[in-house]
């Protein structure tokens, strides 16, 4: 593995390899002093040119777990202002000395471009509605530390798929760690050709609620203009909202998650964001754990503990 | 001044196909015989003859974007092509929209003297789709084919005015159709790779409400139309409807709509970026079939040069288009069933007619321009360098079948094997 871009085309042995890797990281996480050396003296860089706040933090905490220096690069504040290119940017960073660079951007592609400019490991934070492969590794371990696999289940995604770089890495680890998937979503949201995905397509929330194991719940990205998709929030709220109510339908061991940032009264009703069987934080501290699985894979660093 | 003689090909003359030598003397086709001598010979063996190849649309650059490309180092791709004659879209800076830039254009052709160069006048002002360009003067300074190449004419109410204008006097409206309301926001084709990637799409549909809507304009006024770059497989429905009416409306196709498809999307490679974007396989291969049967009349280039820095960004930052004066020809053949009469006719004799061009598109004759393009079908290549100042072409390590192995523009040999002679 040279970089990781993208769920697409990794087989079930390359995910729960990874997973199993992460579970080793979860113990480490766990310990007293929760860091181990093995990527010290490596240099790893934090190329948001979409401004993000948990990833970043995230990736970073990882880094420094695995005792790496972290540096990174804000689009704000940057020579991207004064018209530097993105490639010269990338070039400008390598050129201080980093061993990998983790990348966001809200172009798609645009980590697929820096992997071809630079020699190093590229690391995909998010690259417009396309990828977000290790929120689809820190959604994988979630389910898999509570159900003990994938296999079998049926899970749901509800919400803005089409728009949605977590709904496409998720989708596809899912149905690769042998999940059984459903997108849910009012048309304007599913992909327009959703049979490029191994997953079943459904409008109708209510029809499908109760098969399910996990409730995957996307955020209403009010920045995509609310009207132009579905006619008003609350209408969307009715029909697709995890609700108390909906909640209470689930299956007992049925378990909710989110990426986060939640809209609390819209996709999500906030009683279901606080139920114990909601593991949104749970998904957070895993996304450490991955983070640094991927870190350590791609840096091939010896485990010295 | 000395003969010249294409030896050893098949030449598509006005009788049919002749296995036979031509005679090159003062610029004309002086003899078609067999076993010619002359001073200087080139080796034709397997070759077709036939006559210069001629391009409804490129885009030179030149003025205002010469770093991009300019009518010399364009001209170069087009002889290496085969080309002979070329149209050169009026999005320039400032746009072709008045007659000096008009002259301005040709004249630079003239000087550089590899091919005729044929400025395309803009519809409207600043081919800002606001108030019709100075129709007048372009026409006056030999204009014949009006677009506003880069954009669509989205006023049908505009579009109508410069129809019944131009319906009087025979010129062409040759309209880049897409609809904006669909298209906006939209990076490439609207199908499974784009619900892959997470892109926004363009649908097929925003170019086929346009041509629909233009086509029932063309009823109402007469008017010659030509439709660029058609990329899906209802655009060629909506072609042959029309055709069938009668009414006089052409169509093109460009090399990179025969040779791929949206899958090469994939990649967000933005060498594969272009408008209307890159289909499904069912558009491509309609477009193929199109081209084949002559519902689709024409090749036409596209070429559009952008330099590396401009397309070494994300997908989405990347201008659209591809370079295509130097494979158009290649990929054809390689893509499309075509006999040697039915080359020339999509590449040469078409578009000339199209674009009301004398002196081009002629099939060889004795005492006709030796305006000609020598095409081996047979050879097999895979393409990796160019001669446009820019590099962005999708053919780079594509196999390709058959070759421009000579071009003769007004009797001068312009290019030998893909390289051009100055």
């Amino acid at each position: 593995m040279n970089h990781f871009l993208t769920i697409e085309g990794l087989t079930a042995d390359d995910l729960n390899g990874l997973l199993d890797d992460a579970d080793e990281f979860v113990e480490v996480l766990h310990r007293p002093i929760p860091k181990v050396p093995a990527l010290r003296g490596k240099t790893v860089a934090t190329m948001f040119f979409e401004p993000s706040t948990r990833t970043k933090m995230s990736f970073e905490k990882a880094a420094k777990a695995l005792s790496a220096d972290t540096m990174s690069f804000s689009p704000g504040t940057s020579s991207l202002s004064k018209g530097e290119s993105l490639k010269d940017t990338v070039l400008t960073v390598k050129a201080m000395g980093t061993d990998a660079m983790v990348v966001r951007h809200k172009a798609t592609g645009a980590p697929w471009r820096i992997a071809e400019w630079i020699d190093q490991p590229v690391l995909n934070a998010g690259d417009g509605a396309h990828q977000h492969p290790t929120q689809a590794l820190l959604d994988s371990l979630t389910i898999r530390q509570h159900f003990g696999t994938l296999e079998g289940l049926k899970i749901g995604i509800v919400g803005d798929i089409r728009h949605s770089r977590v709904a496409r890495s998720d989708i596809q680890a899912f149905s690769t760690l042998g999940a059984d998937v459903t997108m849910v979503a009012p048309r304007t949201l599913l992909p327009v050709d959703p049979h490029v995905f191994d997953a079943t397509a459904s409008e109708n929330l209510d029809e499908v609620l109760e098969d399910f194991d996990v409730v995957y719940v996307l955020r209403v990205q009010a920045e995509r203009g609310g009207a132009s998709v579905f006619p008003s929030l609350s209408e969307y709220t009715d029909r697709y909202g995890i609700t108390k109510e909906r909640f209470a339908r689930l299956k007992p061991e049925a378990i909710v998650l989110h990426p986060g940032p939640m809209n609390r009264g819209v996709e999500i009703e906030g009683a279901v964001a606080d139920d114990p069987r909601a593991l949104i934080l749970d998904q957070v501290f895993n996304g450490v754990a991955v983070r640094m699985a991927v870190l350590f894979r791609l840096l091939g660093g010896e485990r010295n503990e | 001044m000395s003969d010249l003689i294409l030896a050893g090909g098949t030449v598509l003359t006005a009788k049919g196909i002749e296995e036979a030598d031509v005679r090159i003397r003062d610029g004309l086709i002086a003899e078609i015989g067999p076993s010619l001598e002359g001073d200087e010979t080139i080796d034709c063996e397997g070759a077709w003859i036939g006559p210069g190849l001629v391009d409804l649309h490129a885009h030179f650059r030149e003025p205002g974007q010469e770093w991009k490309e300019d009518i010399e180092s364009g001209s170069r791709a087009a002889a290496a092509g085969g080309f002979t004659a070329a149209f050169a879209m009026p999005n320039t800076e400032p746009a072709t929209d008045s007659g000096h830039v008009a002259r301005f254009v040709a004249n630079r052709g003239v000087e550089v003297g590899l091919i005729e160069v044929l400025p395309v006048g803009a519809i409207t002002k600043g081919r800002a789709g606001k108030e019709l360009a100075h129709l007048d003067e372009l026409w006056a300074a030999g204009v014949r084919v009006f677009s506003d190449d880069g954009d669509v004419v989205e006023d049908a109410g505009l579009l109508r005015q410069a129809m019944d204008y131009l319906a009087e006097r025979g010129g062409v409206i040759s309209q880049h159709a897409v609809d904006v309301g669909l298209s906006s926001g939209g990076y490439m084709h609207e199908g499974s790779v784009s619900s892959l990637l997470g892109m926004y799409g363009i649908p097929s549909a925003a170019d086929d409400v346009i041509l629909a809507r233009d086509i029932r304009l063309v009823e109402m006024t007469g008017a010659r139309y030509h439709v660029q770059h058609l990329s899906t497989a209802t655009g060629v429905e909506l072609i042959a409807a029309a055709k069938a009416k009668g009414l006089p409306v052409t169509a093109e196709v460009t090399p990179h709509h025969l040779a791929f498809d949206h899958t090469a999307a994939h990649t967000t490679d933005p060498v594969y970026k272009m408008m209307p974007p890159l289909r499904s396989d069912e558009d491509r291969d309609a477009l193929r079939k199109g081209l084949e049967d002559g519902t689709v009349d024409i090749v036409g280039t596209d070429h559009a040069p952008h330099a590396a820095h401009e397309k070494e960004v994300p997908w989405e930052h990347a201008p659209n288009g591809v370079l295509g004066l130097e494979w158009a020809a290649a990929v054809a053949n390689t893509f499309v069933d075509l006999d040697q009469a039915a080359f020339y006719d999509r590449l040469s004799a078409a578009p000339a007619r199209i674009g009301q061009l004398d002196g081009q598109g002629m099939l060889p004759e004795v005492g006709g321009p030796a305006n000609l393009a020598v095409f081996d079908p047979n050879v097999a290549w895979t393409p990796s360098t160019t001669v446009s100042k820019s590099e962005n072409s999708p053919y780079f390590g594509l196999q390709l079948r058959g070759k421009v192995i000579a071009t003769l523009y007004q009797g001068r040999v312009t290019a030998l094997d893909g390289v051009p002679v100055s």
